[in-house]
Order: C-alpha cells, then structure tokens, then sequence
C-alpha cells in the first residue's frame, strides 16, 4: 500500500510504522496500521474525529506502547517506553492542545527535560543563547525571557516548535496544528514547514482539513476506523476522492434549506461590554438581534471574547454595560437559573466542563441544567420517575448509543455525549439556543445528526446563536453571519456571498479597510 | 444510585471490608514486633464486647460520632472540606450550655429549655461556620485553610470564656472549671439498658433524624442534586445555573448547625455542663467516619458504631496490658486504607462499565474518549 | 489559592504580576516596619518589642514554622498538597526525643528527619500512586500520627529514667554560637534606648547572640531550597510537576518520579521541623507542634510559595509567639502594631482600586487600634490566636497577590493528563 521508495541508494524511511494494533478496554483504538514516511518529506495522516490518528501518534511518541507492531526509526526498529525514548532517537511532537506552563518563562518551558548544566545548577546563558540561536535560524521570533501567560496562540505554537528544534528533532510530528490558526497564520506556519523541510527535517502533519493536506503535504496517508485505508501522492487525489476515502463515503455538508426567519425579535443585545476581572475589555459594546427562526453565526479567532460573550448571555459572567433582552424582557442582570427558565438552551463549548456530570448516570444529567422544570422535578422534589423516562425518550430520538441510562456519561464517546446534550437542550421548547462550537470533537454521524436537529428546530421558529471554529460549518449553518475581533464585532457578511478566505481576513484584522 | 445488584453490593463492600482486615494486620504486626500478644488484644476486646456497658458507651459515643460525621459529609458531597466542625461543636457546646445552665432557664418548660439550648447550639456553629463561607465566597479563601485557622482560633476563644470571671464556675472540690450546671428541667433523659448503669443518650433520637432528613435531602431534592452536581462539577453546575456561592453559604452554614448538634447527646444527656474535660477532637473523628461511610447515611452509622466501639474497647486493653494507643493506629490505618481502597474500586467500575458499553455497542473509541 | 475542592471565588483573571522587587526594595520596607516598631515601643513603652531576648525567643520559635513552611513548599510545588504536615511534625517531635536522649540532639535530628520521610512517603503513595484526594490524605495522616506516636511513646519512654507516658526524658540542646565582640557592641547600645538606634542594635543583638546552631541549618536549608527549586534542572523538573504535569511529561520528565521525591522531601522538612521543635524545648511531649504544621502551612501561603516569603512569614509568626511569651504589656502593644499594618494595607488596596477590601482592612484596623487604646492588657488566653487571625486577615484581604502553582491539589495519572 505505501509508495515505493525511490530507487537505488535512498536513505531508509525516516519512519516506518508496520501492522500497529492497540487496544482499551472493550476498544480497538488501533489495529494493523501500516505507515511509511520517507525522510526529508511533509506526510499527512488524515482521518475524521475518533478514527484513531491521535492514538496513534501517541504511540509513536513513546506516551503509549504497542501491543502488537513495529516501529522503525531510519530504518532501525525501536521500542519506546516513554517520550524521552522517542525525543533520544529524534523525535518530536506538537501538540494540538499546548503543552506549555503558564507560570514558566518561555526558557523553562523550552528546556525542560533537557537543559544545559554548569555543574548541577542549570545554565541559564547557554539555554537562552541557543534558543535565540535557532529562533533567528527559523524567523521564529520568540524571546526566551518572557512568561508564557504573555503570549498569543500563534506565539505559542512557535514556542512549541522551537520546543522540539531545541532537542535536535528531526522528526516533527504536528498533531492539528491548524486548529486554533487563521487562514494567514496558518500560511506562516506552513512557511515555516517549508523551511524545515529544506532543512531536510521530516514533517508528519495530522489533520482532517483536507485542502491544507493538498497544499502542502508530499505524501498521504488516510486512516479510518482505527485502520490505515489508502497512501496516496497528492498530484493523484481530489478533495472529494480523500473525503471519500476518509469517511468511507460522502461527507455531509452543512447547509441550510430555504430561509425560516421571521420578524420576531428573540434575543436583542445592545452595548453589552464585559470586563475580565483585571479591569481589561474583553467585550466591547457588542449589539446584535436574532429574531425567530433566525441562525447568527459568530465567526473569530479563539479568544477574541466568543467565550465572554456566551457566558454574559448565560449570565455566568456579570456585564459591566449594556442590555439583554429576551422575548421582549429585560435579563441584563437576571440569573442563569432565571435565563434558563425562561427558555435559552446551552450547548458549552467544553461539554467535559460545562454539560455533563461525567461521573452521573445520564438520567442524572438529564436534569442537569434543566433542574427546576418539568419533568425533572416537583416543587423542591425530584421526579427521579419522570426524569428517567424523559431521558429514555432523548436517548431514542437522537440516537444516542448508549446500553441504558444508568451508566454513566463518562462511558459513553464524544459524538453520544453531545447528542445527550443537544437532545437534553432542545427539550422544554426553548426560544434561544446558545451553541458554541457544538459539532466539535464527534464524528461525522453525529455531526450530521446535531445539524439537522439544528435545522428542525430552526424551522420551528427557535433562534440560534452559532459560535464555531469550522468556517465551513458557519457558512452553511448561518442566515446572518458577524466576525468577532478583539471583543468587538468588526464586520457582517452575507453566508451566501463569502468565502472563507474573505471571513479569515475579517478575523484577523486584515479586512477592516474594506 | 445505582441499581442494587449482588456485583454492585459485593464491590461497595470491597473496600470498606478490605481496609478493616488490611488495618487489622498492621496492628497484629505491630503488636507481635512491640512485644504484646495479638491473640491476648482480640480476646480483651472480644470479652469487652459481651460487657453490656462497653455496648451502652459504644452506642453513646456512635451517636456523637455520627453527628460529626453528617456535618462533615454535608460539605464532602460537594467537595467543600469543613475541617472545621471541631471548632463549631466546641464553641457552640460551651456557648449553649452556659446558656443551658443559667439561672433565668429554670422557669421555662423543660421541652422550651431543650429546644432552646439546640437551637442556640445549632445558631452558633452555623455562625462560626458561615466566616469560613463568607471568606470563601467574598475572597476565595480555601476553606480548608480558613477552617483549621479558626479551629486554633475557637480553642482560645472557649479557653478565654471559660473562666469564672465570664462565663464559667469552678467546680466545688476540684480544680475543675466548667459552665454552671444544667438542672433537671433541662436534660434529656436517656433510656435505661439492663446490665448498664450508664443510659443510652436520649438524644440517638436526634441523630437518627438528622440520619433520615441527610438521606432524603440529598437522594430526594433539588436541593441535594445541586450540591452533588457542584461536587462533581462546579463549571457544569455553574452553567447549569446553579449559584455556587449561594449553596457553599447554605451548605457550611449547615454543616455548621449539625456541626453544633454534636455535642448535644454529651451536655444534655451525661455531663450537663461544659468543663475543661468535655471531650475534644470529635470533629477529626467526624471526617474519619464520614470517609469510612462514604458520606452514605447508613454507611456512616456503621462506622461511627465501628469507631465508637473500637474507642471504648481501648479500655479494656489497658486492663489488659496492651497500649491502648493501638486502637488509634487502628483507626488511622482503616482511614488512609480505606481512602486507597475507594479509589482502587471507583477506578475498577469505571473500566468496567466502559468495558461493557464497549462491548454492548460494539465500536472503537479513542483514547481520549476512554481517558475521559 | 486554591488547595483542590471548589474554585468559586476566585476571582480568574490572572493576578497581576508585581514586578521582581529589587533588594533595594526590601531593606527600604523593612527599615520602615523597623520604624514604626520603634515608635510603637516608645508610644508604648513595651521594650519587649525589640529586645535582643525577644528577637532570641522569635527565632526560636519561627525556626519549626519554617521548616514546616519549607515542607508545604516542596510539596505544593509539585502540584501535591499536604496537610498532613501536622501528622509528620509529631513524627518528627517523637523522633528526636527517641534518638535524641539516647544519643544527643543531632540523633534526633537525624532520627526525626527519618520519621517524617517515613510520613512523608505515606502521603505521597496515597496521592501519587492512588491518586487519592489530598485532603483526605492528609487528614488521614494527621489522625494516625499522633496515634502512632503516643503508642511508641508509651512503649520507649514510661519506662525510660525521666521520661513518662508522654513524654521523652530530657534533650540535650544543640549548641550556640555568638558573634564575638559585635554582640556586647549591640548590647552596650540597645542599653541607650535611643529611639531606633537601640531598637536596630537589639534586634541585630538577638540575631548574632546564642543562635543555635539548628537555626543556621534552617538558614541555609531556606537558601539551599531556593536555589535547587528555581536554579536548576532538578527544580525546575519538579516544578514543572506542579505548574504542568501535562508538558513536562510529553517532554520526558518521570513525574511520578519528582512528585514522589517532592512530597518525601516534604516529609523530611516537617520531620526536621519537628525534631527542632523537640530539641529545642528539652523533650518531647505529647501534642507538643501544637497546630505549627498548619502555621507553617499558612507561612508558606502568606510568602506566596516563595522560600524568602515563607521566611518573613514563619519569622512574623515566631514574633507573635514569642511575644505571648513576653507578657501581656508587649501583647497590648501588638495591637496597635495589627491596627496600623492593616491600615497599611487599607492604602495599598485602596491605590489599587480595591475600595471595599480597603474600607474592611481599615475598619478592623481602626477597631484594633481602639482596642489598643480602650484597654490595659490583653487576656492570656487570647494571645495565641494571633498566628491564626492573622492567617486569616492576610488571606482574606491580600489574597488577590497570591500566585500558587497551578496545578496543586489536582489528582494526576501517568498517560491521562494529556
């Protein structure tokens, strides 16, 4: 299956994964994965949420042991017991979420596990000269003293970089480095591959964005329900045949039918400005309506305010100005008991965080956020009856997988859990649904899934505020879309007439002349 | 919660049994290497067993330890560590029996004079509780902190007011000082026992609804599945729109009241007046039967039974030559096994049952589902 | 700050970040608090408050508190938090008396040391191994302790010549050390009582006359922490631990590893914390520490997990100690010294725009400040609540400062925390 390597006195493959399998309990994360990454190249694995990419990668980077397979580092076969076996024989990794600690200098963070010693002590002079050394030598700009807490997302991402430079990695491994990226950083950063290929490092990128795989990978491979699929050259492969490949047939598209909006004002807000609690503006005199039957897309980088805005309307976070109203009254100050009562459902960004009781069975979540209404409750009773069978209807009309409702929401996957979660805000006949970044993390059934009970409900007149990350799913989910920048909302644009090049500029700041 | 199945009842037990027997051969080794016979202790302690007054005081000293224990499990169950019931009980012992014993009290109605001693009882360790609430809500100050501090803080404040210029009066023949002496119209008769001279406290009645009112607010109300919820989730029961302040308030000033009942069985049933040996530590012994008992209304009256029994069976080992200091290892050991084993069987169900949905659904799941 | 449990109150943002006060700073700051404790001692006539005995007496008593402080430092920077410092303490305390009447004082040291390992290693299989809350472990701890010391005094000690069921026989003190010459100059001078030139020479007096060679230990066991945690790559793994479980174990850092060895460092301080505390009062008794595991606990909170602020903390409290030591004159004086620190603070919140915090510091600053002047004496009793009500003073009005590590009190799994 993989691609033959060049002929006659090339050099072994800078890593060759052969028949990996690995199991959890009652799981097969991993099973007869077959990959081989010729040196001096950019591969992309590619593969939906859930189809074991991340586990796999684990594997290569010593955080997980094969139960069965081998794997060949130039050639020679090695087995890792921990990271540090895998950064020894030149490997490196970075992350998706960002392993850096706050509280440490970009220096400590840097050197960690490897530093340079005067004596015992470590030395302070030689860790900052090598790191500016190979910041000048990438264009990585990062200055070695200042607290990580300091820095942006796109600094951070250098910082984790220059992390695995500085330990002589040649080998990369970039797990979804371009998830918290806009369009142009992630042109830089692409740059920046570019670069360190030249340098003759090799470069293993995961990701399900296919058309940043066609850009700039030199091989691919495609991964599927825990098994390698198909290798590919990407002069030979279309966007279409990948997605196909990946998910074993058609992707859904999000999209919406004819429009559904109507005169109705369901949410109004004006002025809304919110200070973080060291006195910065995290969200500026923000104002916008949604009426009836209405989608408003909120698109943005991460962390210019989508968060301040969600929790201000859910009345978790105190507003310093400005006025809320929904269905005609006032909430500005009235509590997230009181707003959910009176009909906006919540779908959190973080569903670990925010929707679920992990550790409680789903009846139990059922309740949860809805724990003053019927038909979880009685006066200041439970109806642990009425709570039960309610759960019973969700988990059949939104299809969630589950054995029975007395296990426990941790047990069940991702996609489940959110339909859980949609299934269990939809009910009670909301007026308003919050949902922030709702198809995050599940696979593409329950993508489709969580969709179209959006377009249902949308249909039966719910408004709905759509924050997402996926430009994709924001185009074709929206009747009304608005850009958030730096706590402010900068521009709207028509999700008919946009492309999300046009939106990515808008994010960063580089549209405003228009 | 969960559905009672032979499976789920053999593993809840698991633990609890595990760390009795673990602690148990600790100690037998611990005996055996100090030179004292392990046969000789089970033996005094099983004869001390079958002595109807080591019965009456275990039951006696249970019914304390209960009370200490609900107080605590109230803030256990959402994760808010009162370490400070010792504290509460103390100063609300030694406020309300000064209170209790005073002059004017003679004129009420017996049922009056007890129920007002109670309630003061319960106003005063709702109060010294509620610094600690209000400390954590206004500054976020750990409570686990705030409460040991005034725990430190309580015991100079009863040892300022227990002097005969305030609040107290020596004891005729003694160098004894304690609050006046509560009369007659003021006590709670206990119930008599054959082969005891000791009574029962009347007061189990007390601990019994505190028992049956801690089950059915937490297993039974809105009121309990928020506190749960923020236990195992303050973001989601944030979002869910519970007010963490506002249940942290309710929840250490309740803690804080039944904190107040636990020295109620001892004033009013047995030593009527607050002195300088009115017993100390019960709110310590209260965390430890609370994690016994895994904050379980049942649970816990097992092992404050366990605990009260342990204690009064110490007496008899000195009779016997053994320390009885033993029977405090003991204890502490059940403790630190008993904590180890719960998470050992908590990690065990968890694997289990993504086990079984694993295999009930038949699919793959990632890592990061199955590290969730 | 934060010790595990709930997090509600805490106000998110980030605290803002002083800047790294230059030494300069800190001899200007604590030339003024000299100040002022000087125009205290002459408003009041309490010589007590800068006498060379009571600067002995603080140092004495501040030395467990630091050790203890010390402990809870190593701890919590790797993430792990210990209450349990109470429990290791006794460890320690009966250590040194076994050891120490048998074979003199640095035995016991050495002997106690070797307990709160023992304690401390405890805690961390709890913790670390079992991932069992912290809390609860250390709660745990601090009930078995006692107990187990009390059974191993009552086996060793009943029987041994002066010594009781709960008390060890006598300890021979470490020795003590003067500065030659300096000494008697600082005497001679403190003897003028000259407005802040005595009050300088006493307080220098007490800190070069009879110091016992267990507080320069703990002197240099300050610095030496200091250094290893912060300079080099040994610290820096292990605070990492605390910071980032998650980074420093996709980088190769074993942090089972340094989280075991941090919480067992731990135990050998509070171990050692103890054993000072034993030697230095002759014997061991039974409930001797007396609350200093969590006075020290409280030290480290109040020098904000910094080895220079748990010094000045275990340093303010060994003060307070020492002046209930002194009797009820200088006592009474202590409070107008509360009053005008909590009015200090009252400016420094009010200037950086915290009007309600200020108006509270202010008005229980002004109510000590009546105290001072309304009555004669302090009760007794009451004295020694003052460690802990000003525990509670500083976390409650300048906790917004704090800065812990961020991952203390967090359970932590090999392989899961990514």
């Amino acid at each position: 299956m993989s691609p033959e390597p060049p002929a006659g006195g090339a050099p072994a493959p800078a890593v060759q994964l052969s028949a990996i399998t690995k199991r959890f309990p009652g799981v097969v994360a991993n099973s007869d994965v077959n990959i081989t990454v010729r040196a001096g190249t950019v591969h992309a694995l590619v593969g939906e949420n859930g189809a074991g990419k991340s586990t796999l990668m684990k594997i290569l980077y010593g955080m997980q042991q094969p139960d069965e397979g081998t794997i060949a580092i130039d050639g020679a076969p090695v087995a890792f017991s921990s990271p540090a076996d895998a950064i020894r024989a030149g490997i490196g990794m970075v992350h998706q979420h960002f392993m850096l600690a706050d509280n440490l200098t970009v220096l400590e963070n840097v050197v960690l596990g490897s530093e340079p010693r005067k004596g015992v002590g470590l030395d302070f002079a030689a860790a900052r000269a090598k790191i500016t050394e190979i910041s000048t030598a990438y264009g990585l700009g990062v200055d070695p003293d200042r607290l990580v807490d300091d820095l942006g997302v796109g600094e951070r991402q250098r910082v984790e970089i220059l992390k695995v430079l500085y330990r002589g990695a040649r080998t990369l491994i970039l797990d979804e480095p371009t998830a918290v990226l806009v369009p142009q950083e992630v042109d830089e950063l692409f740059g920046n591959l570019r670069d360190l290929k030249a340098e003759g490092l090799t470069i293993l990128f995961i990701s399900h964005k296919l058309d940043e795989v066609l850009s700039v990978a030199d091989d691919i491979t495609v991964i599927r329900r825990g098994t390698t699929v198909a290798s590919v050259s990407p002069e030979g492969v279309t966007a279409r045949k990948l997605a196909e490949l990946m998910v074993g047939s058609a992707l859904p598209v999000p999209e919406l039918r004819e429009s559904t909006v109507t005169d109705a004002t369901v949410l109004s807000v004006e002025g809304l400005t919110v200070l973080s609690a060291d006195g910065r503006t995290v969200l500026d005199n923000v104002s916008f309506t949604i009426h009836a039957g209405e989608v408003l897309g909120i698109a943005g980088v991460e962390g210019n305010g989508q968060a301040e805005l969600v929790e201000a309307l859910m009345g978790i976070r105190s507003c310093s100005a400005g006025r809320i109203t929904l269905s005609g009254q006032d909430i500005t100050r009235a509590t997230t008991r009181h707003r959910r009562e009176a009909g906006i459902g919540y779908i959190p960004e973080d569903r670990h965080r925010q929707g679920l009781l992990l550790e409680a069975p789903l009846w139990e979540n059922r309740i949860l956020g809805h724990q003053t209404s019927a038909p979880n409750v009685r006066g200041p009773l439970l109806d642990r009856k009425g709570a039960k069978r309610d759960t019973e209807r969700i988990v059949d009309e939104y299809d969630v997988r589950t054995p029975g409702i007395g296990v426990n929401a941790s047990a069940l996957s991702g996609g489940n859990q959110q339909k859980l979660i949609v299934g269990r805000e939809m009910s009670g006949s909301p007026v308003l649904l919050i949902a922030s970044h709702p198809t995050r993390g599940v696979d593409v059934g329950a993508q489709a899934a969580i969709w179209e009970h959006i377009r249902r409900a949308r249909a039966e007149q719910l408004a709905v505020l759509l924050i997402s990350a996926d430009l994709d799913e924001l185009i074709g989910m929206s009747d009304t879309l608005s850009v958030i920048l730096r706590g402010r909302l900068v521009a709207d644009h028509d999700p008919a007439a946009v492309t999300p090049e046009q939106l990515g500029s808008a994010m960063t700041g580089a549209g405003r002349e228009d | 919660m969960r559905n009672l199945t032979p499976r789920s009842v053999l593993l809840g037990l698991a633990a609890p049994l595990g760390a009795l027997v673990f602690a148990a051969l600790v100690c037998g080794i611990i005996l055996a290497a100090t030179g004292n016979s392990p046969i000789d202790t089970v033996d005094a302690m099983a004869t001390a067993a079958q002595r109807p007054r080591t019965l009456v005081n275990s039951v006696n000293s249970a019914t304390v330890y209960y009370l200490a224990a609900v107080a605590v499990a109230i803030g256990f169950r959402m994760k808010l560590f009162n370490i400070g019931v010792d504290g509460q009980y103390r100063l609300a012992a030694m406020l309300s029996a000064a209170l209790a014993g005073a002059a004017f009290m003679d004129n009420l109605p017996s049922f009056l004079r007890i129920a007002l001693t109670i309630a003061v009882a319960m106003l005063v360790g709702a109060g010294w509780a509620g610094l600690a609430a209000l400390l954590k809500v206004t500054r976020g100050v750990s409570e686990v902190i705030s409460t040991i501090m005034l725990n430190a803080i309580a015991t100079y404040l009863v040892s300022y007011l227990l002097n005969p210029a305030r609040l107290a009066e020596t004891t005729a023949g003694s160098n004894n000082i304690g609050t006046a002496k509560i009369t007659e119209g003021g006590q709670v008769p206990g119930f008599e026992v054959s082969g005891s001279t000791t009574k029962v406290f009347g007061l189990i009645l007390l601990a019994a609804i505190v028992g049956v009112v801690y089950w059915f607010v937490l297993s039974r109300t809105k009121f309990g599945f928020e506190l749960k919820a923020t236990g195992l989730s303050e973001s989601a029961a944030v979002a869910s729109g519970v007010s963490v302040k506002k249940m942290v308030v309710i929840s250490m000033l309740l803690s804080g009241a039944v904190a107040g009942l636990v020295g109620m069985p001892q004033l009013l049933g047995a030593s009527y007046t607050y002195s300088l040996d009115f017993p100390p530590g019960l709110g310590f012994v209260g965390i430890a039967v609370a994690l016994l008992g895994r904050n379980n209304p049942v649970g816990m009256a097992v092992a404050a039974l366990l605990w009260g029994f342990l204690d009064n069976a110490a007496n008899a080992l000195d009779i016997s030559g053994v320390p009885r200091e033993i029977v405090l290892i003991m204890q502490g050991v059940i403790v630190l096994s008993v904590v180890v084993a719960y998470e050992l069987v908590r990690r065990y169900r968890v694997r289990a049952e993504q086990q079984a949905v694993g295999k009930a659904l038949g699919r793959t799941k990632t890592l990061e589902e199955v590290s969730a | 700050m934060t010790v595990g449990g709930l997090s509600v109150g805490i106000e998110t943002a980030p605290a803002r970040r002083g800047k790294r006060l230059s030494p300069m700073v800190y001899l200007l700051v604590a030339v003024g608090a000299l100040l002022v404790l000087s125009a205290v001692r002459a408003l009041s006539g309490a010589t007590d408050l800068t006498s060379a005995g009571t600067v002995q007496a603080a140092l004495t008593a501040a030395v467990p508190l630091a050790m203890a402080a010390l402990a809870g430092l190593w701890a919590e920077r790797a993430g792990v938090v210990n209450i349990g410092l109470e429990g290791m303490m006794v460890l320690g305390t009966f250590g040194a008396g076994y050891a120490g009447y048998q074979w003199g004082p640095w035995a016991g040291v050495v002997f106690g040391l070797f307990l709160g390992i023992i304690g401390g290693l405890l805690h961390a299989v709890a913790t670390v191994t079992f991932g069992v809350d912290h809390i609860i472990s250390g709660v745990a701890i601090n009930l078995l302790a006692p107990g187990a010391a009390l059974f191993l005094s009552k086996l060793y000690f009943a029987d041994a010549p002066g010594g009781g069921q709960k008390q060890s026989p006598r300890i021979e003190d470490a020795a003590k050390v003067t500065l030659p010459g300096f000494s008697d100059l600082m005497g001679t001078i403190e003897g003028k009582r000259w407005f802040f030139v005595s009050d300088l020479a006493g307080v220098l007096r007490g800190l070069t006359t009879e110091i016992s060679l267990l507080t320069l230990l703990a002197v240099v066991l300050i610095v030496a922490t200091g250094w290893v945690l912060w300079r080099t790559p040994f610290g820096l793994r292990l605070r990492s631990c605390g910071e980032s479980p998650s980074a420093a174990e996709s980088l190769g850092v074993n942090v089972l590893k340094y989280k075991y060895l941090a919480v067992t460092a731990s135990g050998a301080f509070a171990g050692l914390g103890g054993a000072f505390l034993a030697v230095s009062s002759g014997q061991y008794r039974d409930g001797q520490t007396g609350g200093r595991g969590f006075i020290g606990l409280a030290a480290m909170i109040f020098g904000n997990w910094r080895p220079g602020g748990l010094a000045t903390g275990a340093g303010l409290f060994g003060y307070t100690d020492a002046m209930a030591l002194r009797g009820s004159n200088a006592v009474h004086a202590l409070l107008l010294l509360l009053g005008i620190a909590l009015v200090v603070v009252a400016v420094i919140q009010y200037r950086s725009g915290h009007n309600v915090l200020s108006g509270v510091a202010a008005a229980i600053g002004v109510l000590f400040g009546w105290w001072y002047f309304a009555s004669s004496e302090v009760p007794p009793e009451l004295v020694g609540a003052a460690p802990y009500v000003v525990t509670l003073l500083v976390l409650g009005l300048a906790s917004q400062r704090l800065r812990p590590p961020k991952f203390v009190g967090e359970p932590y799994r090999k392989g899961h925390a990514v």
